[in-house]
């Protein structure tokens, strides 16, 4: 099996480094870019299976990083390094086209999850499998149907739209735009959103206080917990 | 005309408005003295007491009528002030007192008393009006005659002219009139009863006064008036609220202000034409350039602000005669009414010369004109002045002389070729040239002279006064006429282009100032030009005041004034804190030595100005106070201006401020995030694949762990060392110590590995007085610098000199050195200059340390450039002990 090639691009050294050593013991092929120029022209001559791209890089910015990839028509995953407090920065990077974000400092093992999920979703664009399942959620997308602890639950078609989109992208970050284009056409407030993941909660969480299906990112969006096994 | 706009009138919206927060005024008007006006009032406030209203007594004066006398028994009397006058002590209604005691209705009797001199206000209405204005409600009592506008009709009937006046505004303002009616038989009942008093006037006076017709008369007034002002208020409320109703055609009048006799009344009788027809006034002054005495100029002025008390607006507008500035301004202002005196001259002489009311009807057109008659006699606000006659100036005559004798000699010359009455134009032009030069008399003088000199000379016989031929003698009488016309013409003409002038020098200097203003940068300079431009353009001593803390402080003056005595600082405290003019020939404090008058913007009252003036009289004529409230105006809005100014400074700054405060958060933020992103991804990599990590990359990872928290460390130091220089915590532990221990601890600590190390330690280096943390921090952030510029594998020389008192302390690096822009920068906080080589900046913060610390310490840092080869030197200088211990 050809191992996974992943490009770092980071500023800092001490960053490159534990990454580096991280992912190496995954079985992932690791390599390096200092800046956005570099890792540009990198990819110009080399494809890679996933991009790790720190936000915040000197001279070309992290945004225009994905910009020119995205643009040159790459489909490559991307998963950002970010500042904990740069909201816009998340936003506008997965609008313009990053697959997923992890905040600095981070574990590890979320950045891990994280690589995986954005892989598994791009290798999997053909054909959604039709049964999924992630702790007490299961959904058969054939038949429409929706079991929460064994238990069937009724939902209306739009809180059924809302949650299949969430489960087709499961254990992704998916931003109140996004959702909100998909699902209602881009036309309504991210207070209408709110509102029926309210419920859904309430239909489908053991604790709809404390959720673990449908998970909250502050001033980002929504994630649904990636499905058992991954 | 009727009217469809059924929205509230502004105006009418804005009187009700202005009514919130005054207290209410209640009048007792009555005919005649000894209606009971001051019973009627008790009564009423006797029953609001019964009520629960706070009621107090202010004044009231009883005249030992014994009812009366009772009905104020149980209300509370606010004593009365002591007011000294001339040897006497007189008692005085205490304004102060009762605004102190602030009840909720005061009794004040008699409105249009006259307050002893060094009141505050001249005239009871006048406290009246501040009691209202502080909130307090007033009942008060009034005699029909002793209304402005009514004053001389009154006079008329009784032939009683009473001095006392209250001004019809304060009428128009009352929110309530009851009339207090007793029938003229009734009335004489109570006369003969002994229970009327009238000290104004005397026993004589008083029988005329008494008589039933007159009673009837005044009876009649008296309703006539208070039903006016009934109307007048229905027709307020109605416009309030939009109710549509018969409105007025809107009428405006004109009333012709000059100083003839019986121009006061004109004004008076325009005043109740006005009311009559619901029409606004204007009187207006023709300046017609002719020479007027000071005494008519004051006529004049008394005139026009008595128009302005009444109601009416004030104007004085130039013309060649009273009757063309009549017209001239009615036609531009759409006067619908003209009022005006007629003279009661002879038939002939108005032939000769129409008086202006015959012209004012004549050109009138569509105006409704309005003769009112003079009256010789008995007359109003002052006694007409006799027109004086100009003080004569020699100089002007004999000047006359001198160009006849002139014109004289040149006629004797020209005898031969001129016939005889050409000679009499050469004369002639004597006489011009005299009414050019010096006005009108001298010119007639001029004119008299040349006819008596062509007489002597040249008409025959020669060298007698008497004509022979009789053509001569018409030739002689025209003469004499022309010259008459022409020096009158002439001196007109020469009268009007000084005025002329002088209005232009005025409207000169104004934009002049005015450009002066808009150049002004400093408050004070501003108020100085000010006082400068005022003290010059109205000849006047000014001071200016403006408000600082709770006080007014003189800003400026000319001729220069620090202080300012009580009676003056209490009036400028007054006009500031009321917004009206206070002191010297105003309605309050008029004992005060100067005149204030307050400046004001939109914002409100914002400085004062303090006139006066050596001369006696009033200090402002009406085009004076015009002038003065364009200075006025203009210097407030430049005071604004610079307020404003400077407030946009001020936001400025502070909006920058903000601006660098949140970049240097955001920067700092990253600055000790980075280091933590490092330790945790390190250290939750071990935890999680431990097993399949080699050896190698296990120690890798906790190399990494190890230098990131080291690196935080070293940010964290930097910032607390920071805040500690600024907050001035820093307290150097100075000690003598030796050099080469700090320098050697120094090395041992910086991360010098990649770089050689060249030490030029002098030998024979005396000890220095130094704090050695610190000084050792300073040694390590310049040897962490140095190692983040140079090359690895080039050198780093630390050179230690001793020269002079002081110690030199150099490191030089061999990097690329600092851009020239950046030599003194460095030491800033936060500024880093970025390597060619794009590798980590540093936190931005270590020579700002290093600065700080060594001036905390007594010594100095500098940056510059090698001059041997590329590199960076920084100098440390520190001074010798003077008592120095020999090196070990």
């Amino acid at each position: 099996m050809t191992p996974l090639r992943i490009l770092i691009v980071d500023d800092e050294p001490p960053i490159r480094r534990f990454l580096r050593t991280a992912l190496a013991a995954q079985d992932y092929r690791v390599e390096e870019a200092g800046d956005g120029e570099t890792a540009v022209e990198f990819l110009k001559r080399n494809l890679v299976d996933l991009i790790i791209l720190d936000l915040g890089l000197p001279g070309m910015d992290g945004l225009d990083v994905i910009r020119r990839l995205r643009q040159e028509g790459s489909a490559t995953p991307i998963v950002i390094l970010s500042s904990r407090d740069d909201e816009a920065g998340k936003v506008a990077a997965l609008d313009l086209g990053a697959d997923d974000y992890v905040s600095k400092p981070f574990g590890v093992e979320e950045l891990s999850a994280r690589i995986r999920a954005a892989l598994r979703h791009r290798l999997q664009q053909a054909g959604e499998k039709p049964l999924f399942k992630s702790g007490d959620l299961s959904m058969d997308l054939v038949r429409r149907i929706v079991t929460v602890r064994g238990e069937d639950v009724k939902l209306t078609p739009r809180e059924y739209d809302l949650l299949r989109l969430l489960v087709s992208h499961a254990g992704k970050v998916l931003t109140h735009k996004f959702i909100l284009k998909e699902v209602w056409g881009g036309e309504t407030d991210v207070q209408y959103l709110r509102i029926y993941i309210r419920t859904l909660r309430q239909k489908l969480e053991a604790d709809p206080e404390q959720p673990s299906l449908i998970l909250t990112e502050q001033g980002v969006g929504y994630r649904l917990r990636a499905a058992d096994g991954m | 005309m009727t009217d469809t706009d059924h929205r509230p009138s502004p105006d009418a919206l804005l009187k009700e408005a202005g009514q919130v927060g005054r207290g209410r005024l209640k009048i007792f008007l009555g005919a005649a003295p000894g209606v009971g006006k001051t019973y009627e009032m008790l009564v009423q406030a006797r029953r609001r007491k019964l009520d629960g209203v706070d009621a107090v007594i202010g004044v009231v004066e009883t005249h030992g009528r014994v009812e009366t006398d009772l009905l104020t028994k149980g209300i509370e009397t606010v004593p009365k002030k002591r007011a000294p006058y001339k040897g006497r002590v007189l008692a005085e209604m205490d304004l102060d007192a009762i605004l102190q005691r602030r009840p909720r209705l005061v009794l004040v009797d008699e409105l249009a008393h006259d307050n002893v001199p060094g009141s505050r206000h001249p005239k009871r209405y006048l406290d009246v009006e501040e009691l209202l204005a502080a909130g307090i409600d007033v009942y008060t009592t009034l005699n029909v005659q002793h209304i402005e506008s009514l004053n001389d009709v009154v006079a008329k009937i009784t032939h009683v002219r009473v001095r006392e006046t209250v001004p019809d505004s304060i009428l128009d303002r009352a929110d309530d009139i009851e009339l207090v009616d007793l029938t003229p038989e009734d009335l004489l009942q109570r006369l003969k009863e002994g229970k009327v008093y009238m000290p104004e006037a005397a026993e004589r006076a008083q029988q005329n006064y008494f008589v039933p017709g007159n009673l009837a008369a005044l009876r009649e007034l008296a309703l006539r008036r208070t039903a006016q002002r009934v109307d007048a208020q229905m027709v307020d409320y109605m416009r309030a609220h939009a109710i549509a109703g018969p409105w007025e055609a809107s009428e405006r009048l004109l009333v012709a202000v000059n100083a003839r006799p019986g121009a006061a009344t004109a004004v008076r009788y325009a005043r109740r034409l006005a009311d009559r027809l619901r029409a606004s006034w204007t009187a207006v002054h023709v300046e017609t350039g002719l020479n007027q005495s000071e005494a008519e100029r004051d006529r004049v002025a008394q005139l026009l602000r008595l128009a302005e008390r009444m109601g009416g607006m004030a104007a004085t507008v130039p013309a060649a005669n009273e009757a063309d500035g009549v017209l001239q301004f009615a036609r531009a202002n759409n006067i619908t009414h003209i009022v005006i005196t007629a003279a009661r001259g002879s038939r002939w002489l108005d032939l000769l010369r129409p008086p202006p009311a015959q012209q004012i009807i004549r050109d009138a057109g569509d105006v409704s004109v309005h003769i009112v008659p003079e009256r010789s006699g008995k007359d109003d606000i002052a006694k007409a002045p006799a027109p004086e006659r100009a003080a004569l100036e020699p100089r002007a005559f004999a000047g006359s002389l001198a160009f006849s004798a002139i014109a004289l000699g040149i006629g004797l010359l020209l005898r031969q070729a001129l016939a005889v009455s050409n000679v009499a134009l050469v004369l002639l032009v004597a006489v011009l040239a005299a009414a050019v030069t010096y006005g009108l008399l001298p010119s007639l003088f001029a004119g008299l002279i040349c006819a008596l000199a062509y007489n002597f000379f040249f008409l025959p016989p020669l060298y007698t006064f008497t004509i022979a031929d009789p053509e001569n003698v018409v030739t002689l009488l025209v003469f004499m006429l022309v010259a008459a016309i022409a020096s009158n013409l002439t001196a007109r003409v020469r009268t009007q282009a000084i005025v002329a002038r002088q209005r232009a020098a005025t409207t000169e200097d104004l934009y002049r100032f005015s450009r002066k203003l808009a150049g002004i940068a400093t408050l004070d300079d501003l108020l100085w030009a000010t006082a400068y431009q005022v003290a010059h353009m109205l000849k006047l001593h000014v001071v200016l005041l403006m408000p600082d803390g709770g006080d007014l402080q003189v800003r400026a003056g000319y001729p220069p004034e620090d202080t300012l005595d009580e009676g003056d600082l209490a009036a400028a405290k007054w006009a500031f804190e009321e917004g009206h003019e206070a002191g010297r020939g105003s309605d309050t404090l008029p004992g005060a030595r100067r005149l204030f008058l307050p400046m004001r913007t939109a914002r409100g009252v914002i400085a004062i100005i303090g006139l006066d003036s050596e001369r006696e009289g009033s200090l402002l004529t009406p085009d004076q106070r015009r002038l003065l409230d364009s200075l006025s105006d203009q210097t407030a809005l430049a005071i604004e201006r610079l307020h404003l100014a400077g407030e946009m400074d001020r936001a400025r700054v502070a909006a920058e401020t903000e601006k660098l405060r949140a970049a240097l958060l955001t920067s700092i933020s990253h600055d000790l995030r980075t280091p933590l992103a490092s330790i945790l991804g390190s250290a939750s990599s071990l935890k999680q694949y431990r097993d399949q990590l080699s050896e190698a990359d296990q120690t890798e990872l906790l190399g990494t762990i190890r230098e990131e928290a080291e690196r935080l460390n070293h940010f964290i130091a930097n910032l607390l060392d920071m805040t500690r220089l600024e907050s001035g915590a820093l307290a150097p532990n100075m000690n003598l110590i030796d050099l080469s221990d700090v320098v050697g601890s120094a090395l041992r600590r910086a991360p010098l590995k990649q770089h050689t190390i060249a030490l030029e330690l002098e030998p024979g280096l005396p000890m220095l007085k130094l704090d050695p943390v610190l000084f050792e921090q300073v040694l390590f952030n310049l040897l962490d610098n140095a190692a983040k510029y140079a090359p690895p594998g080039t050198t780093v020389t630390l050179r230690v000199r001793a020269a002079g008192g002081t110690v030199t302390i150099q490191i030089l690096d061999e990097g690329p050195g600092l851009p020239e822009e950046a030599r003194e920068r460095v030491f800033d906080k936060f500024y880093r200059v970025r390597a060619a080589d794009k590798k980590r900046a540093g936190t931005g913060l270590g020579l700002a340390i290093a600065r700080g610390f060594m001036e905390a310490m007594g010594g100095t840092i500098t940056a510059a450039n090698r001059g041997d080869r590329s590199g960076a030197i920084f100098t440390l200088i520190l001074p010798i002990p003077t008592v120095a211990e020999p090196a070990p």
